[in-house]
């Protein structure tokens, strides 16, 4: 018995606009941006991907299930610049064969400056999903980025998550397999790890002409899936949503791989599909996985680097942090939206040097020219909250 | 591999990044175990003083009879202990390189000391007036006495010279043996294509800067005629950045296949002496931003006046440093001093040597805002000193350091922005500095030397 479960990360931050010392103004963001990314991803990616998944749940009857996390900061967005997109994700909701996952509000790297901002994140975005999907309630959580060790599983178990979502690390999991459920060595939680090399087939190898395996077809997938039939029982397919038409354009025939992905993975009476809440609920956790050190699903380090890496980025994250209680003094709920902000990692991973020289995927990613240009900026739109918070 | 190179300025007398590349590159090639034979223009002073040896037949591989051919043309013949495979020629002449043609009518009414040499073509005395940058007052930090005027001044018609030295070089190529001859920047173009005449050699020229990026639209038709005849008769053309690659193809109309951009490269000698004592004009706890290079319309140095007073307006304890001299050292003076921050800018005239990199390594900022900037090695000077740049994206060098801020010339209010965001912030400082000196470590004059045997590969080949 092998179980597909997908889960799709879905997130856009608000990006600054650009901003001087010399600027005055509480203004920090560049709407014209956000809204011309929000509504280009949506015609890419959102809207065609959640009528793919719509139509594939309404053609296997309720067979087919995925789930999503939602970032409260792309949610303000869809609202703001494309509702439609929100009208799909409220109509898959509707199926029943959706889950969705719980994270922080700002998609911030709040768990590792302070436990207070995190669980008010974390409580923000659930109120937002129960708000948007008629009262959900979520049971499994997934911190920022995949960041992860033993204390942010205890976190969310405190929380009273059921399940939580990690990177398979091959250091961590040594000769297991990450198509088994685990549990952190400190709490009863349920951990759900990344199958990072099926996952990476198709998030970052699918439309590499170069790769050995190109091209992908959705019965070549169905049969790796099955190879793992009698050693293990979920293939977990975790990925950002923007694969599916951003990051591998619709030319690639990702959406195509998509739609043909779950007949083939069912052709084997053995296979299914399941969230990851239905995962956790139908097994019991093999063995401990046990992550003293923070890791992450990014680059091929999978550790913090890409976000804490050199020493902007570090001052940007403590300067940031630095400001909560002075912000959260003035009841100023304008202010305190905007510093929530700039939680967001995005931010932080747009200061990376690492690999900068290269000019690989951070730059795809990246709105600055450089990372030195971003932490400039950054630090110029901190420097106008920080006075805010003074008066 | 043998070469005949025309080139610039050799230690201690180096004026700016043509004589930093032509040296570079020919202390690499003989490191390659290339042999070059090195001609350059001199001036002949009384006493210089210089690790460069006066050479005699004895401890030449010249045979006595072309030494003496030699000292019968008029030239010197030299050689560096440090480069076995390096033949040095002085030719007598008041060429040098940032001289501009309009400064000798500028300046004859008030002549500088003059040198006697023999034209060695004629045989007869000729007098040259003493001109080089390098003559400039060297002073550190001393901004009550600016750099006197040392552009360069000839006792005659600037191009008269120019192919009065083509033809000294043309005979002194007679009797050499050589592969391929390898000429820098537009006066020795005439050289160049003179001794490729008579040897029948291929010749290489070597693009440091153009008329554009030197004058901008005020372009000296002569000068860029000259240009313009060497890029055409040679048989390729060495552009230092690909910025000159594309003003060659647009302003002089070469073929875009017999040109091969070869960057340049910084000399990193692993030195990182302790930070040398602030001199005592400048108060510890200010900050320094630095301009070191020419000051001339090139190197924009009122850009750099412009937003150090928007810095100032900002942050009050800051110091800027404008270390060169050149034809604007003047107005700059009275620019700082209109804006109200005279007693903010300090200038302190040419530098070199150890001067050069102790104030690099004084300065929280270099700073390079120049409007058309072929390459720019200073940057890369300024990185292997440990200190961060920002430079403007109108250079060369901006192609290849990636760590670096990058501002266009004319944003002002940017150039600011990222000068006051260096002064505050210790972590982008220490960034900059720590990804930069890494970055520049793997930009070797071996890489440009390998580059430009490439290149002379190419031309042999081509000629087979």
């Amino acid at each position: 018995m092998a179980s597909v479960c997908f889960y799709f990360q879905v997130h856009q931050p608000f990006r600054l606009r650009r901003y001087s010392v010399f600027d005055t103004s509480h203004h920090y963001f560049d709407d014209q941006k956000n809204g011309d990314i929000c509504r280009k991803v949506a015609n890419k990616c959102y809207l065609p991907a959640n009528q793919c998944i719509y139509d594939l749940i309404k053609l296997h009857e309720g067979r087919f299930k995925v789930s999503y996390a939602l970032t409260g900061v792309v949610l303000d967005q869809f609202a703001a610049y494309c509702p439609e997109v929100m009208d799909s994700f409220k109509r898959l909701a509707g199926t029943g064969c959706v889950e969705f996952i719980a994270e922080t509000y700002y998609h911030s790297l709040s768990f590792l400056y302070s436990t207070t901002e995190f669980v008010e994140q974390v409580g923000m975005q659930q109120a937002k999903i129960a708000e948007l999907f008629g009262g959900y309630k979520s049971t499994t959580f997934r911190n920022t980025e995949l960041i992860y060790n033993n204390e942010v599983a205890k976190a969310a178990h405190d929380m009273g998550f059921k399940a939580i979502i990690a990177e398979g690390a091959d250091h961590l999991l040594g000769y297991r397999s990450p198509n088994f459920v685990y549990r952190p060595p400190n709490s009863p939680i349920k951990v759900l790890l990344k199958n990072f090399r099926l996952s990476d087939d198709i998030a970052f190898r699918f439309g590499n002409r170069g790769w050995a395996e190109w091209p992908l077809t959705a019965e070549k997938f169905a049969g790796w899936v099955n190879q793992v039939n009698g050693n293990g029982y979920t293939v977990n397919l975790f990925m950002d949503y923007e694969t599916f038409g951003e990051h591998q354009w619709s030319y690639t025939g990702i959406f195509d791989f998509l739609y043909h992905l779950p007949g083939e993975v069912m052709r084997h009476p053995d296979n299914d599909f399941k969230t990851p809440g239905e995962v956790a609920a139908a097994h019991e956790a093999v063995g401990a996985y046990d992550a003293h050190h923070l890791i992450s699903w990014a680059d091929t380090e999978r550790d913090l680097s890409a976000w804490l890496g050199n020493a902007m980025q570090s001052n940007a994250l403590q300067e940031a942090y630095n400001l909560e209680k002075d912000i959260k003094k003035m009841g100023d709920a304008e202010l305190l939206s905007d510093w929530r902000k700039l939680l967001t990692s995005d931010h932080y991973y747009y200061m990376c040097t690492k690999y900068f020289a290269d000019g690989d995927v951070h730059k795809y990613f990246n709105p600055y020219e450089s990372p030195y240009d971003s932490y400039i900026n950054f630090m110029n739109v901190l420097d106008n909250i920080s006075s805010r918070a003074k008066k | 591999m043998r070469i005949f190179m025309l080139g610039w300025e050799f230690p201690p007398f180096i004026s700016g990044g043509l004589g930093t590349a032509c040296y570079g590159l020919t202390k690499a090639l003989n490191q390659l175990g290339h042999e070059v034979i090195f001609v350059l223009p001199q001036v002949v002073h009384g006493t210089e003083s210089t690790h460069v040896l006066l050479k005699t037949p004895t401890q030449s591989q010249m045979s006595i009879a072309s030494f003496a051919a030699c000292e019968q043309l008029g030239y010197r013949a030299f050689q560096d202990p440090d480069m076995k495979n390096v033949e040095l020629r002085s030719i007598p002449s008041g060429l040098s390189p940032y001289a501009r043609p309009d400064m000798y009518e500028a300046t004859t009414t008030t002549p500088g000391e003059l040198h006697t040499v023999i034209d060695p073509v004629t045989g007869q005395l000729v007098q040259i007036p003493q001109a080089n940058a390098a003559d400039a007052p060297t002073s550190v930090i001393n901004a009550s006495k600016p750099a006197a005027q040392s552009s360069g001044h000839y006792g005659g018609d600037m191009f008269a010279e120019v192919h009065r030295y083509a033809r000294i070089a043309m005979q002194m190529a007679i009797g050499e043996q050589f592969d391929v001859i390898h000429a820098h920047d537009w006066m020795t173009y005439p050289a160049g294509l003179a001794v490729a005449a008579i040897s029948g050699k291929p010749l290489v020229v070597h693009v440091h800067s153009t008329e554009f990026d030197r004058s901008g639209e005020h372009v000296n038709q002569r000068i860029y005629d000259l240009e313009r005849q060497g890029m055409q008769g040679a048989t390729r053309i060495i552009p230092v950045s690909y910025l000159t690659r594309n003003l060659i193809l647009r302003h002089y109309g070469a073929s875009p296949e017999k040109i091969d951009v070869v960057y340049n490269a910084v000399e990193f000698n692993g030195e990182n002496g302790p930070m040398p004592p602030p001199p005592s004009a400048i108060k510890r706890d200010e900050k320094i931003v630095l301009f070191l290079g020419r000051i001339t319309m090139q190197k924009g140095p009122e850009y750099f006046l412009a937003a150090a007073k928007k810095v100032l307006d900002y942050v009050p304890n800051v110091r800027f440093i404008m270390a060169g001299s050149g034809d604007l050292i003047r107005s700059s003076i009275e620019m700082a001093a209109a804006m109200g921050i005279g007693h903010k800018v300090l200038f302190t005239g040419f530098l070199r040597g150890d001067d050069v990199a102790r104030v690099f390594k004084m300065a929280d900022l270099y700073v390079m805002p120049s409007v058309s900037e072929p390459f720019g090695i200073a940057p890369l000077e300024a990185l292997a000193n440990d200190t961060p740049v920002l430079i403007s994206k109108q250079s060369g060098v901006s192609e290849i350091i990636t760590h670096a801020l990058k501002v266009d010339f004319w944003d002002i209010d940017e150039m600011a922005n990222k000068i006051i965001a260096v002064l505050r912030h210790p972590p982008l400082q220490a960034t900059l500095r720590e990804h930069g000196n890494f970055e520049v470590r793997q930009l070797t004059w071996r890489d440009s030397a390998q580059g430009c045997v490439d290149v002379y590969e190419k031309m042999i080949a081509s000629r087979r």
